[in-house]
């Protein structure tokens, strides 16, 4: 009786401290430290936290860029990784070998309220490993209104028309095209906002590009990128300083029509919203203009996604799953929306824009509306050579031609292919 | 006779078990990873499986475009940086030996750089250098000596980095002048006075008996320029474009993109590199020295 006794009191105490531990689940999220990344994530956090008292989630910040990428992997190798990580999708998310890392979510049911386009992005066969986190961007060129309307220009639609603006720009002594080589990542903006003309010139190349049939250097259409950073050197398009002109200083330059172009990413509209409110309206967007002006379309970026490694098990799991499931949902986009400004279209189904958006994501919406626009090379190869950046600043600073810098950056693509262990390299 | 045989024997006395424990730590933290380096710099590694691939890794090393111009930008870098030293240093020694007041106020203020960490100068130093707002070029226009773009002309970049190495690694130098000035016995001064002025001083006293505190200037700042990777990197990442990236730079990088077979092979050939020019450098300046004995 009294063994008994004792039997029950212990059972109690273990259902007690079953109980009380799955009503306190501490996640880790890990997240780059850009201000729009934690600014998304800590509005999820908020309003998931709100309904689920039980579940508490850190943020820990990690830098963007190669650096992250390379701290990304080293945890995810040596089984240190948080509960849940934020990262991209594409073909960076294949370099993390996602079938022997992160836990497969094909089975959950919210996989089913994602834009069917945003899956290919974080798959590998059968398996899905994350769900849109934020909002798609469109890569172009962000101008200021303010000064197309001083100096009575009109959106480009070809490269020449592009041009002759630049050359009135020049005229009226105002930099044409922002240059930031100083974040070596924003100089790769015109060779990759190219890839909607690169697909109209020579439609299927990705799939050529990733099973060792095309190459930058021998297709004109795709060399077209590099040309364009020749001659934005050659006819002194950037403004002064542009070697070492880091991203948010520039977007300063931006804002106040020191400049009249960037090509960028709309992703930079939150960050012209938090530190220039009053300006970020004069601020449009356009599609980088190729060749023709019937085929104007934009180049598409794919939101981040939030993933789950398969070192988080068991009750942390279920609260990670849980997250995951909040994120995939419309009150989820509300989330976000009632704190962030979204940079382009979320990819969950049903949610909308809310009415007030940027005139830039509006123009951005509109390429998207009329079927003008096409994701980014890496969102449909899994391939993408990391030199990229430092040779588009090589060419941009007059230091190497656009036929050396693509024959290079062949020669890393083919390094990438061949650490990814694609057939065919 | 048994006098000098007694350290010989007292060496012998001890037992092998002795040294286990720092065979051990030798053997973990050095051995074995030097040798685990050779083997994965020989393999196609992605952290989660590593593939053997044989010398493939070294071989695409050295097609790579950007070695070439890494390896010639190291040794103008590792050439620069340790002449200067060596230029600049010698005569701050011998201001800072003389009969000076504030000598040793003057010593520690040479010396502050080399306490500050290497990221905060970079940093600093890419803030002064700044071309338009800088405060170098704000003093230099001032003065209406034209205003460079130090870190954003590709053909200066790599040398205003060095002249920032400089002026941090030259507190080092200018204390081992100092000691090795202050080695040299009093009669040797004596007999300059006698012979003749500063210049007979200067040239047949401290320069040819300060050689060994040169020589050790030299090595140590010629090591520490082909293993130079903080500064650049704080300073320009290499950049602009690949202008300024040295060899540590270029394997720095193959490691953040996720080439780590290929990286690993990059330091293998930065080790045997440093010890092909080190080692016959080491070995010149010690007989140099013997003779001299």
């Amino acid at each position: 009786m009294k063994r008994l006794a004792l039997f029950v009191v212990l059972l109690m105490a273990l259902s007690i401290s079953a109980v009380s531990a799955q009503e306190s689940v501490s996640l880790t999220y890990l997240v780059d430290e850009s201000q729009n990344s934690q600014d998304t994530a800590q509005a999820l956090i908020d309003a998931f936290v709100a309904q689920n008292p039980n579940i508490s989630i850190t943020i820990e910040s990690r830098p963007g860029g190669t650096e992250g990428d390379n701290i990304v992997k080293t945890r995810l190798a040596t089984d240190d990784m948080t509960d849940i990580f934020f990262y991209n999708s594409g073909s960076l998310l294949q370099a993390l070998n996602p079938a022997q890392t992160l836990v497969d979510l094909s089975d959950q049911p919210f996989i089913d309220n994602i834009v069917a386009s945003f899956l290919p992005t974080v798959s590998q066969g059968d398996a899905i490993f994350g769900v849109p986190t934020g909002t798609g961007m469109g890569g172009g060129i962000l101008y200021n209104k303010r000064v197309y309307e001083e100096l009575g220009l009109s959106v480009p639609l070809t490269w020449e028309e592009f041009a002759a603006n630049n050359a009135a720009l020049l005229e009226a002594g105002i930099s044409p095209v922002l240059a930031t080589f100083g974040d070596t990542w924003t100089a790769q903006l015109f060779v990759l906002a190219d890839y909607y003309n690169v697909e109209q010139a020579v439609p299927g190349f990705a799939d050529a590009y990733t099973a060792n049939e095309a190459k930058y250097v021998t297709t004109p259409a795709a060399l077209a990128g590099f040309q364009y950073l020749q001659q934005g050197f050659e006819e002194s398009w950037w403004q002064p300083d542009f070697a070492t002109t880091r991203f948010e200083p520039g977007l300063e330059l931006l804002a106040n029509g020191e400049v009249a172009h960037y090509p960028m990413l709309t992703f930079a509209l939150s960050t012209i919203a938090e530190n220039f409110p009053d300006q970020v309206n004069d601020i449009g967007f356009f599609a980088q203009p190729g060749t023709s002006a019937e085929a104007n379309g934009a180049t598409i970026w794919m939101p981040a996604g939030t993933y789950i490694p398969q070192t988080t098990t068991g009750a942390r799991l279920d609260a990670a799953l849980q997250f995951l499931g909040f994120i995939a949902s419309v009150e989820g986009v509300d989330a976000i929306n009632a704190q962030v400004v979204p940079n382009g279209p979320y990819l969950i189904v049903g949610s909308i824009l809310p009415d007030d958006v940027l005139p830039a994501v509006s123009d951005l919406a509109a390429y998207i509306d009329s079927g003008m626009s096409y994701p980014a090379l890496e969102f449909v190869s899994p391939i993408k050579g990391p030199n990229l950046e430092q040779l588009c600043v090589a060419v941009g600073t007059g230091q190497m031609t656009p036929e050396e810098a693509a024959a290079n950056y062949d020669l890393d693509v083919e390094r990438q292919a061949q650490q990814l262990g694609l057939p065919g390299w | 006779m048994n006098h000098d045989l007694r350290p010989k024997s007292v060496l012998r006395t001890y037992p092998h078990w002795f040294y286990l424990p720092a065979a051990i730590v030798f053997g973990v933290f050095f051995l074995v990873p030097t040798l685990a380096a050779f083997y994965f710099s020989m393999t196609r590694w992605t952290l989660f499986d590593a593939t053997y691939i044989g010398f493939d890794n070294y071989v695409r090393f050295f097609q790579d475009p950007q070695l070439t111009a890494g390896l010639r930008n190291t040794a103008i870098y590792a050439v620069m940086t340790s002449g200067l030293k060596v230029i600049i240093s010698l005569p701050l020694a011998i201001l800072l030996t003389s009969r000076l007041h504030l000598k040793s106020l003057l010593r520690g203020i040479i010396f502050f750089p080399v306490l500050v960490s290497t990221v905060a100068v970079g940093i600093t130093f890419s803030v002064l250098m700044q071309p338009s707002q800088g405060l170098i070029n704000t003093v230099l226009r001032a003065l209406s000596l034209g205003a460079p773009d130090w870190l954003g002309n590709p053909s200066l970049a790599l040398i205003s980095v060095a002249l920032v190495d400089v002026w941090k690694g030259l507190g080092i130098a200018t204390v081992l002048f100092i000691s090795g000035i202050l080695s040299i016995p009093n009669d040797y001064f004596e007999a300059a006075r006698l012979e003749g002025g500063a210049w007979v001083k200067f040239r047949y006293v401290i320069l040819p008996l300060s050689r060994n505190a040169a020589f050790t200037v030299i090595l140590l700042s010629f090591i520490g320029g082909l293993r130079t990777f903080d500064l650049i990197w704080t300073m320009t990442r290499g950049g602009p474009g690949f202008a300024s990236d040295v060899l540590t730079s270029v394997i720095f990088k193959q490691y953040q993109a996720g080439f780590y077979g290929l990286s690993t092979a990059g330091n293998v050939i930065l080790f045997i590199l440093v010890t092909i020019i080190v080692y016959p450098l080491m070995r010149f300046f010690n007989r140099r020295e013997l003779e001299e004995l």
